[in-house]
């Protein structure tokens, strides 16, 4: 067992009635249905709940609520997180439902989706809630029992003294334990003993989602809600001169029409502030039909800017003056820019040995360029908000990956105290970075203050897709040099982006090369970005994995061994200091999909590709394989390796793991976003292409890799290397090398 | 405005809005049924699936005054708890990663196979490629529509 030291404070004796806290359980209101798991067939709702931590509370009937702390954007955290409490507090996963928490920097750490980190940052703080619960249970049962703590063991909500042969249920001691004072320190259980933890356990939401239940932002509904839309302008390098809303104003249902200002010119912008169009004009009416209505009879008259400027608010506190460029970009342009730009050296970044050398005596120079376009997230659930803004507090209610932050943004733009800022976090219809950046909630907060009604804002797909914080432009050049006997003696890429690179230097195949130049370069523009599924690694996966299968190919060895080879050399004899990854683990991977793939056996007759990659700690590496079905290359079966350490949910596992190979061939495929004077040339699903079921591989396989290491991530880590697995199975299937997203275009031409 | 007589899931509903306005909004808005799902209002992700008198339909662009007297089914009316095979199906394959896109895919799979009880994968695929899911749980929502095949 591992001794774990509680972090939480003593919090005074609590409990909840049904109609306070259990209240939300019967669902009467909407945020009920919101917030709430299904409750399981034939369990009976307790009369009271007893607040044992921030984390759970137990019913004087045994049910245990677990509060899930982190938003759920379909990564599955609703489960998987109070999965390790549940497991600690070692109860049966069937008397348990969970309740999505609102909120609270004070109970909760890090309540954000994010960076493939919710499991990895809260798993120990997950399992101390449990376990000291637990412990907590077993002292009260104890201490009426008049027997020592030591001698008290629980098993699945049952409390046992063996020597007294004494036995309650977790519910008979709820409200004893409620007063316990917390233990200072807490044992944790072995991970051989685990029986929810690596158990397939159901999506807690899944009957709500397959029943069609309001779970999410834009099903959030409270009595008396207006509902509002905005109108932003048409192009980057634009903004607001005038409107005239005379027309609209008197059309059915529409309340007003004002012009809004997203944040004042002093605020020093956080990171999510991300904001494309902070001028803006807002539609309020009674229904969202009459909204959309009255939005296309709008007259708004926009006007280039020359530049823009604002002060931004970095991590550590310091803030720093931005100016956005002004100008009305078009992809042409950006494309003739890119190729300028990367034609003169750039920002050495990492220099291994001496690679310039090296490149000179090379018997052999490779050079291949990568590129890919702009991409719009694009989750199914428009954005949305709702807001209720009072004189002197306000709650907002929806779907936001980093609540903890916009709260903040929301509190300094209504000139209220943090604390009088509540945010309750709804089911996300996706997100994948989108929803970091949550402007939408400040917009909402200024519309529902002007109004003095509660307001909920409603993107339609064009506004959303044509709003911004776009996946950034990559380029990116790779170059190797061989020697007269076909080895590889220096490596360098020069990765470059609009607004920003790719570049991860210290990534392999950084530490398996004794010459090894990395530089990074990027172009200004006004088109804002944001982070995307693996941001950056979405990019560097693709190009570096398809090179490195070219470069195996001219060197005549197997793509997987010359993987290998390189690992064992980062592993044994590394180069520089700071490499990011584990070479054993990443090797462990490539051995895996090799094995399961039955790449050494079975691979005659196959269009194959394998790629491989590391990135929020965890390792992937996949084989996909290509069938010719009528002259065109087909998807047929797509095989995984993943290590993220300790699998929680090994089914949702899967299932995210399958998600992110089909995004990862959808997007190397079909995405890409283009713009002419500013404008996005694509504003719906029918420009801008989405992968959809025909596309779909016939069959995905996951392994993970058993080990005992805490887990990692796994939202974003398959999404990337797909890419390039596909990129080299087409080659295989097709002669053609694939370096230019979208794949269905393969090309960079101006 | 104008009152519609409306039959939903074998209800009678009356509502008083422009005849111009989308089922979808008509369902949503005035109904409060938010299980059909807004996703780009323009019958290109599937979302918004219903059926009328059986046949799958995009309500963003069924406009209420081409109902008729047709009756409407959508994902409530399906079953109480979800017990139409195909939502049997989604929970034993435990299909949804976010879940926005599914109470649309459902619809779909329900309506092709009132049509076609034994689809082949072709036929699948076919009959499912107007209904995007964002997270790509297209390989379980196939193994699923086999599983209701088979039940």
């Amino acid at each position: 067992m591992t001794l774990v030291k509680t972090t939480y404070n003593r919090r005074s004796f609590f409990k909840t009635s049904l109609a306070a806290g259990g209240g939300l359980l019967i669902g009467f209101n909407w945020l009920a249905s919101a917030c709430t798991s299904d409750t399981p067939k034939g369990l009976v709702i307790p009369d009271e709940w007893f607040d044992v931590n921030a984390y759970l509370k137990i019913g004087e009937n045994g049910l245990v609520t677990i509060l899930s702390p982190n938003p759920e954007i379909g990564q599955n955290v609703k489960t998987s997180m109070p999965m390790i409490v549940a497991e600690e507090l070692n109860v049966d996963w069937k008397n348990v439902i969970v309740e999505q928490a609102p909120l609270n920097t004070k109970k909760y750490t890090r309540q954000l989706a994010g960076g493939s980190d919710s499991i990895r940052t809260t798993w120990t703080a997950l399992r101390t809630a449990g376990a000291s619960a637990c412990y907590m249970l077993k002292k009260a049962a104890a201490d009426a029992w008049s027997v020592p703590v030591e001698e008290v063991t629980t098993e699945l909500g049952v409390i046992h003294h063996k020597g007294s042969g004494k036995k309650a249920g977790y519910g008979e001691f709820a409200s004893a334990a409620a007063a316990v004072p917390v233990p200072e320190e807490v044992e944790l259980k072995d991970l051989k003993d685990f029986r929810i933890v690596g158990n397939s356990q159901k999506n807690v939401d899944g009957l709500g989602i397959v029943t069609g239940k309001p779970l999410f932002g834009l099903d959030y509904k409270v009595d008396g809600m207006l509902t509002a839309m905005i109108v932003h302008p048409p192009a980057f390098g634009m903004t607001l001169k005038s409107f005239d809303a005379s027309d609209v104003k008197t059309m059915p249902g529409i309340k007003d029409v004002f012009a809004l200002k997203v944040y004042n010119d002093d605020y020093a912008r956080q990171w999510c502030d991300t904001s494309s169009f902070t001028e803006l004009v807002a539609i309020v009416g009674n229904s969202t039909w009459e909204v959309m209505t009255a939005k296309l009879m709008l007259t708004v008259e926009w006007e280039p800017f020359t530049e823009q400027k604002f002060s931004a608010a970095g991590w550590g506190g310091n803030t720093q003056d931005v100016t956005v460029p002004g100008g009305l970009e078009s992809t042409t342009e950006h494309k003739k820019k890119m190729i300028a730009e990367a034609a003169k050296s750039a920002r050495v970044v990492r220099k291994d040995g001496n690679p310039e050398e090296a490149f000179k005596k090379a018997a052999k120079v490779i050079e291949r360029t990568y590129t890919a376009p702009f991409l719009a997230h694009s989750p199914m659930e428009p954005m949305n908000f709702f807001a209720d803004v009072k004189e002197d507090s306000a709650v907002l209610v929806g779907p936001i990956q980093s609540p903890e932050y916009m709260a903040k943004t929301v509190a300094d733009r209504l000139g209220f105290p943090l604390e009088k800022v509540e945010v309750q976090m709804t089911r996300m219809g996706g997100g994948f970075g989108r929803r970091l950046y949550g402007h939408f909630m400040v917009e909402v907060a200024l519309i529902s203050q002007k109004m003095k009604a509660p307001v909920k804002l409603v993107y339609s797909r064009e506004d959303e897709m044509t709003a911004g914080i776009y996946r950034p432009m990559y380029h990116a050049i790779y170059r190797a040099a061989l020697d007269a006997d076909n080895k590889l003696t220096a490596f360098h890429v020069k990765m470059g982006g609009i607004p920003e690179s790719a570049l991860h230097a210290n990534r392999f195949p950084a530490g398996a090369l004794d010459n090894y130049l990395a530089e990074s370069w990027s172009v200004e523009s006004n088109i804002s970005v944001g982070a995307m599924r693996a941001p950056a690694s979405n990019f560097n996966a693709a190009a570096e994995q398809s090179f490195l299968d070219e470069l195996a190919e001219e060197m005549g060895v197997d793509p997987i061994q010359f993987r290998l080879d390189l690992l064992k050399r980062a592993q044994e004899n590394p180069v520089g200091e700071n490499n990011d990854y584990d070479a054993a683990r990443y090797a462990g991977v490539l051995e895996l999909v090799r094995e399961k793939s039955g790449w050494d056996t079975d691979s005659q007759g196959k269009h194959r590709g394998v790629s491989a990659y590391f990135c929020h700690r965890s390792y992937v590496a996949q084989v996909l394989d290509i069938v010719m079905e009528n002259g065109e290359p087909k998807v047929d079966h797509v095989y995984n390796a993943v290590d993220c350490g300790i699998v929680v949910n090994p089914d949702a596992a899967v299932n995210m793991t399958e998600g992110s190979v089909v995004d990862g061939i959808g997007t190397a495929m079909y995405g890409e976003l283009t713009f002419n004077n500013g404008e996005p040339e694509q504003n719906n699903f029918d420009g801008y292409r989405l992968i959809r079921h025909a596309e779909a591989p016939r069959k995905i396989d996951v392994a993970f890799v058993e080990n005992e290491i805490h887990p990692t991530g796994l939202g974003e880590p398959p999404y990337p290397p797909v890419m390039a697995a596909l990129a080299n199975a087409l080659y295989k299937a097709t002669g053609t090398r694939y370096y230019h997203q979208p794949f269905i275009k393969n090309t960079f031409e101006v | 405005m104008t009152i519609f007589n409306l039959k939903i899931n074998k209800k009678e509903y009356q509502v008083d809005v422009d005849p111009s306005t989308p089922v979808l909004w008509v369902l949503r808005d005035h109904l409060d049924l938010m299980g059909t799902k807004f996703g780009c209002g323009m019958a290109q992700c599937g979302a918004c699936t219903i059926h009328l008198d059986g046949k799958a339909v995009r309500s963003c662009i069924t406009f209420v005054d081409s109902v008729g007297d047709k009756e409407i089914t959508t994902i409530e009316g399906l079953s109480e708890n979800g017990e139409h095979p195909v939502q049997k199906a989604w929970l034993e394959h435990d299909v949804p990663q976010c879940g926005y896109c599914q109470s649309g895919q459902i619809m779909s799979a329900v309506a092709l196979l009132n049509e076609n009880p034994n689809p082949s994968d072709e036929e699948i695929e076919t009959a499912m490629n107007g209904n995007i899911c964002r997270c790509g749980t297209y390989t379980r929502i196939k193994a699923a529509i086999k599983t209701a095949v088979n039940s």
